[in-house]
């Protein structure tokens, strides 16, 4: 099960991402992760929010630009190797990670790995056996 | 069966319009001689009479008038009639320079208003219709002379002058306005705000008729298909009395010259020389009934094409193509002509909004581009990279188009100013 993502366009401007979490401030919006992606002149910030159908309501009456994408989620060991081995089983599976970023939870023994897979079946099938847990928007207490 | 106002003048043979231009001509160029001290010492100076004048054949050897030969003459040095006859003024909005000042009698404001009402007409206006005029008003002549026009034809006519966007919507949703008249920014602004606010179904538009501004045929089709309307152009100068010189018709493939009031030249703009028929070049007109400010052989800076093919509307008047731009917009970068009108068709096919601005600047002695475009909601994703080279592919169709290369700069939607009146395109830095 994959859980909802908001990526918003920011302009390359002081006071940007700022203004973006403020608007979400003002209306409780919890972000549970933010990953920013930049190049010279803009960026992209993704995110993770408690509520993605009133974060992306607020976003959208104050003119913001944003995109919608289904990301995997993905239980990972709070120990060392615990995303290696992760990333390791992708790989031998062929499984290409076009980005990712990390989830704060309240479980300290527990990390989360946020995923943006191409090829979701291989993923899929990858994962199978291994333990490894794909947690949904209920384990995360998304809406 | 085609819509006309003056049908005896809009469908006149082409012999009826060449009489009455030579008659025309011969009356304006003794009214000018004997009224226009300006103008006489340039014939003077040319050694041209009115006696040379004999018909539209010898328009030729008259003087051209320029934009700073009215900025010599201001405020009323070319005027032709006593201030005392004249009604009214109205006057560019000089960016550029110093204003423009134009004057006009009774008799001008009535010619101005009969060429609206055909270009009203010619979108399909009727007494029935409700005209909403969201052009300026004041100074400006697109308010004033839409206006006009719309009364000429009876239509219901909303005055709604520029800007104040939210009353501009209660209007057209509560009174059902059918044909809207602005600038072609402002009603892509307007379709905007239309489809925002979901207000789609309550708009009874069915025409527009936008000028003021060069746009492009793909601004054209996106107004249209925003707002389920026919997009009409239509075109004028406040030196030749405001919109309306010409206006389209249904074929929408250029826009007719109201002959029986401006003869139209081509002229090579280096040399002066009149072109041939079909020929690329600047527009020079020659007003022959105004009588306040009567100018003759105005030089426009507009670049355009003249046509005579027979136009399927049945008018016989000279149709002229879409300003291709002015020669006085356009910018030269890198020894390269570049047309603002280039790079909005470009941004229109990759799927931009056609809302940018131009910066150029110098610097280390060599000239730089920089085109700021509002990033979409259809341009953007999650992935840097498709955004990346969306951007890379718009940066390598501006190259294509324009011949050299341009650095684009993605910005916030509506971070770039609307026009309500015209639009800041271009912001040129350079110190030459």
């Amino acid at each position: 099960m994959s859980i909802h993502q908001i990526s918003v366009f920011l302009e390359n401007r002081t006071g940007q991402l700022a203004e973006l979490t403020q608007l979400l401030a003002a209306e409780h919006v919890d972000i549970r992760a933010i990953s920013i992606a930049e190049t010279a002149d803009y960026g992209l910030a993704r995110m993770i929010v408690d509520d993605v159908q009133k974060a992306s309501s607020i976003l959208l009456q104050h003119g913001t630009i944003l995109s919608m994408t289904p990301v995997w989620a993905v239980e990972v060991p709070d120990r060392p190797a615990g995303l290696a081995e992760l990333l390791a089983i992708l790989a031998k599976n062929h499984v290409d990670v076009e980005y990712m970023y990390s989830l704060f939870t309240h479980r300290n023994d527990t990390a989360y790995m946020v995923l943006r897979i191409s090829d979701e079946a291989a993923f899929t099938r990858a994962l199978e056996g291994t333990g490894i847990k794909v947690v949904s928007n209920e384990d995360l207490d998304l809406k | 069966m085609a819509n006309y106002y003056q049908p005896e003048i809009e469908t006149a043979s082409r012999e009826q319009i060449v009489a009455w231009q030579n008659e025309r001509l011969l009356k304006q160029v003794r009214h000018v001689w004997d009224n226009v001290p300006y103008y006489r010492k340039k014939m003077e100076e040319k050694g041209v009479t009115p006696e040379d004048i004999q018909s539209i054949d010898d328009l030729h050897k008259l003087p051209f008038l320029t934009k700073d030969d009215l900025r010599e003459a201001y405020p009323s040095g070319l005027v032709g009639k006593p201030l005392s006859e004249c009604v009214r003024i109205h006057s560019t909005s000089g960016t550029t320079g110093k204003r423009v000042m134009a004057f006009y009698t009774q008799h001008d404001v009535d010619l101005w208003e009969d060429c609206c009402a055909r270009a009203i007409v010619a979108a399909g206006g009727t007494k029935e219709d409700v005209v909403h005029v969201a052009y300026g008003y004041g100074l400006f002549t697109g308010g004033a002379g839409l206006h006009g026009g719309s009364h000429k034809v009876g239509c219901l006519t909303l005055p709604m002058s520029s800007g104040n966007t939210e009353r501009q919507l209660q209007f057209m949703c509560d009174l059902g306005s059918t044909i809207l008249c602005c600038t072609p920014s402002y009603a892509a602004y307007l379709a905007e705000s239309i489809e925002e606010q979901g207000l789609r179904s309550q708009i009874k538009l069915k025409a527009g008729i936008f000028g003021a501004e060069a746009w492009s045929e793909d601004m054209r089709h996106d107004i249209e298909n925003k707002l389920g309307i026919k997009a009409y152009d239509i075109y004028g100068l406040t030196e030749t009395s405001g919109p309306g010189v010409a206006f389209e018709c249904s074929e929408q493939t250029g826009m007719h010259i109201n002959e029986d009031h401006f003869i139209a030249e081509i002229i090579d703009p280096d040399t002066g020389d009149v072109l041939p028929e079909g020929s690329k070049g600047e527009l020079v007109f020659t007003a022959i009934t105004k009588e306040a400010f009567p100018l003759l052989r105005y030089r426009t800076k507009d670049i355009c094409v003249l046509s005579r093919k027979k136009c399927s509307c049945g008018r016989t008047h000279v149709k002229m193509s879409k300003p291709m731009g002015r020669s006085d917009d356009m910018l030269i970068i890198r020894g390269v002509n570049v047309f603002p009108s280039q790079i909005e068709t470009v941004l229109m096919q990759q799927g931009y909004p056609a809302n940018y601005q131009i910066i150029v600047d110098r610097v280390n002695h060599s000239d730089t581009l920089e085109i700021m475009v509002e990033m979409a909601p259809e341009m953007f994703s999650d992935s840097l990279a498709d955004i990346t080279k969306q951007e890379k592919d718009l940066v390598a169709a501006l190259k294509a188009m324009l011949g050299i290369m341009a650095k684009v700069k993605l910005v916030a939607p509506k971070s770039i100013a609307r026009s309500e009146g015209k639009a800041v395109r271009i912001i040129d830095n350079r110190k030459i």
